[in-house]
């Protein structure tokens, strides 16, 4: 639905030049939401300015439903940039406009007459649940109930896309989970394909089917989450579970099982404790629910070094279980 | 030296003030809507034909974007330094190629809004760079063209800003407008000179002072009370100084 071919961007010319994006393809399917994650500076606000062409890439190709966008004369761009929604974190609403004078500026801008716009801004401020704000300025709204505003406008021109940039970061974690919600309820009812940058990887845990890591304007790795679980060495498994630094002790191997779908109820620690008589530290745990399914990490501390401890490793991958030796110290 | 208590006096400092006073508000009043009609664009093109604006390109040219920017810069810059009793000399044939004649009230119009209107597009041009650049990616977003950009976000977004910008002008204009005396243009200024200066009469100074003082006050509550009605966030916090008499 959403493709980025070979996409590379930079800012600044000569020396100060700087290579936001560096090659970048990530593919989006319909109906599904995807989170771009990475840290400040990684390059994920201009990957998703990319997509509507706010930012122009210097190579690539952004395709949306087929339609090459980035080939588009200005004109049907703006026309094509009607069926992308998108939410900002500082919200962006106009000051000088009601809640329903917000949500119809994208109607007014594609000359809709005001009695279509009023019936569709009254019936997408219902879906939001903000019907009775209607002639409220922005002024006098919450961060939630604003980035709701936002949702609106941007769906009122009944978008296929949503780009979200950072649209909860603003907001509390209460606030957050809520309007989390209101996008994977968007999704899901109407069909939306939804793009959402963020550094939080709460909000991928919470809502998306697949995600990108994105590094110095690189994607180091994407894939669908429940697939990125059980890979061996996954980064963005790693940044979805965080266990911390990594200290072992002299004569110690530390490893990390990873749990998912059928493995994850099995009392795999007490088993291998049982038949190998061994005293197993627990360094961390994390277990999580995604996409419905049971997934997390554990960290184990085993008594003897790496040589010795093969065995049970071997023992353990035997079980279909996802082990990785993280840490080792000769005895 | 004129005597106070001569008869008629009270009566002729009516008459004089009043005159004076409608010569200032017919002039300061035109020149206000020429200086809106002409500034106004004048600021948005400013703002918007910038490296980064809606319109650094216009026609597709970047260059042109740029010259049409330095340009309008240069006369803008011109038109805030030149000293009013000077630009009101060097006017001259301008003025009467407009008006037919460069002496009177109508004359006095052209450079008084000469030199409001390059006052008034900075002001203009401060208050849309004022407006937050996200709220015109959102617009984009929207599918906005240019115009859509310049007349639904940066103009209405800017207005409480400009209206406040606009009371400064107006004050300024007045101020400008107590030196057409020199071009028998009358108003106030001309009665505080003449009655005032030349004619050592202390209470026609006075009271001219207190008529423009009124009316600048007026003209402020006025701007004040829509800034803040077109401002939906707070209150405006740029405090424009009553007597704000330099350029």
């Amino acid at each position: 639905m959403i493709s980025l071919s070979r996409v590379t961007k930079s800012f600044g010319t000569g020396d100060t030049r700087t290579l936001a994006l560096d090659d970048v393809s990530i593919d989006v399917p319909r109906g599904t939401i995807f989170g771009v994650v990475g840290q400040s500076g990684a390059g994920k606000s201009t990957l998703i300015r990319t997509v509507n062409l706010l930012e122009r890439p210097d190579s690539g190709t952004v395709t949306i439903d087929g339609r090459d966008v980035t080939a588009l004369p200005e004109a049907e761009l703006r026309d094509a940039r009607r069926g992308i929604g998108m939410i900002f974190q500082h919200f962006n609403l106009l000051s000088s406009r009601t809640v329903e004078g917000n949500v119809s500026l994208g109607l007014e801008i594609a000359g809709q007459n005001k009695k279509t716009r009023e019936a569709r801004t009254a019936e997408i401020l219902e879906l939001v649940g903000l019907g009775e704000k209607a002639k409220s300025y922005p002024s006098q709204l919450s961060g939630g109930q604003k980035q709701r505003v936002g949702i609106a406008r941007a769906l009122a021109s009944n978008p296929s896309v949503l780009l979200s940039d950072e649209a909860t970061s603003a907001l509390d974690p209460e606030t957050t989970r809520s309007i989390l919600d209101l996008v994977k309820t968007i999704n899901r009812e109407l069909g939306l394909t939804v793009l959402l940058i963020t550094h939080e990887m709460d909000v991928v845990k919470a809502i998306c089917d697949s995600a990108a890591l994105l590094e110095s304007g690189r994607v180091v790795e994407q894939g669908r989450l429940a697939d990125v679980i059980s890979t061996p060495g996954s980064r963005l498994a790693r940044e979805l579970f965080p266990l911390g630094p990594v200290v072992a002790r002299p004569g110690t191997t530390v490893i990390d099982i990873t749990f998912s779908g059928g493995t994850a109820d099995r009392p795999v620690i007490a088993q291998l404790a049982r038949t190998h008589g061994l005293d197993i530290s627990i360094l961390g745990a994390v277990i999580e629910t995604i996409g419905g399914n049971q997934a997390g990490r554990t960290r184990l501390e085993l008594p003897g070094d790496p040589a010795t401890t093969i065995g049970i490793v071997e023992d353990l991958r035997s079980q279909d279980l996802l082990v990785e030796i993280v840490a080792g110290g000769a005895a | 030296m004129i005597d106070p208590s001569a008869p008629g006096f009270w009566e002729g400092l009516f008459q004089v003030l009043l005159l004076g006073t409608g010569q200032t508000l017919y002039m300061v009043g035109v020149a206000l809507v020429v200086t809106i009609i002409i500034g106004l664009p004048l600021g948005v093109v400013l703002v918007a034909t910038e490296t980064g604006g809606v319109l650094e390109a216009p026609f597709g040219s970047r260059a042109l974007g740029l010259i049409i920017n330095r340009v309008l810069d240069f006369i803008v810059n011109l038109g805030r330094s030149v000293p009013f009793i000077i630009l009101m000399v060097a006017l001259i044939p301008f003025t009467r190629l407009i008006v037919g004649t460069f002496i009177g009230s109508t004359a006095a119009i052209v450079p008084l809004s000469a030199v409001a209107i390059p006052f008034f597009a900075r002001m203009v041009e401060i208050s849309i760079k004022e407006v937050d650049t996200g709220l015109v990616e959102a617009a984009q977003s929207l599918g906005a063209s240019r115009w859509h950009v310049i007349s639904k976000v940066l103009v209405p977004e800017a207005l409480s800003s400009m209206i406040l910008g606009l009371s400064t002008t107006v004050t300024s204009i007045i101020n400008f407008s107590a030196m057409v005396g020199t071009v028998a243009g009358g108003g106030l200024g001309d009665v505080a000179i003449r009655y005032g200066y030349q004619r050592y009469s202390p209470i026609h100074m006075i009271a001219v002072i207190i008529v423009i003082f009124a009316i600048v006050m007026i003209l402020q509550a006025i701007a004040t009370h829509f800034a803040r009605k077109f401002a939906r966030k707070s209150a405006p916090s740029r405090s424009t100084g009553l007597f704000f008499f330099s350029s």
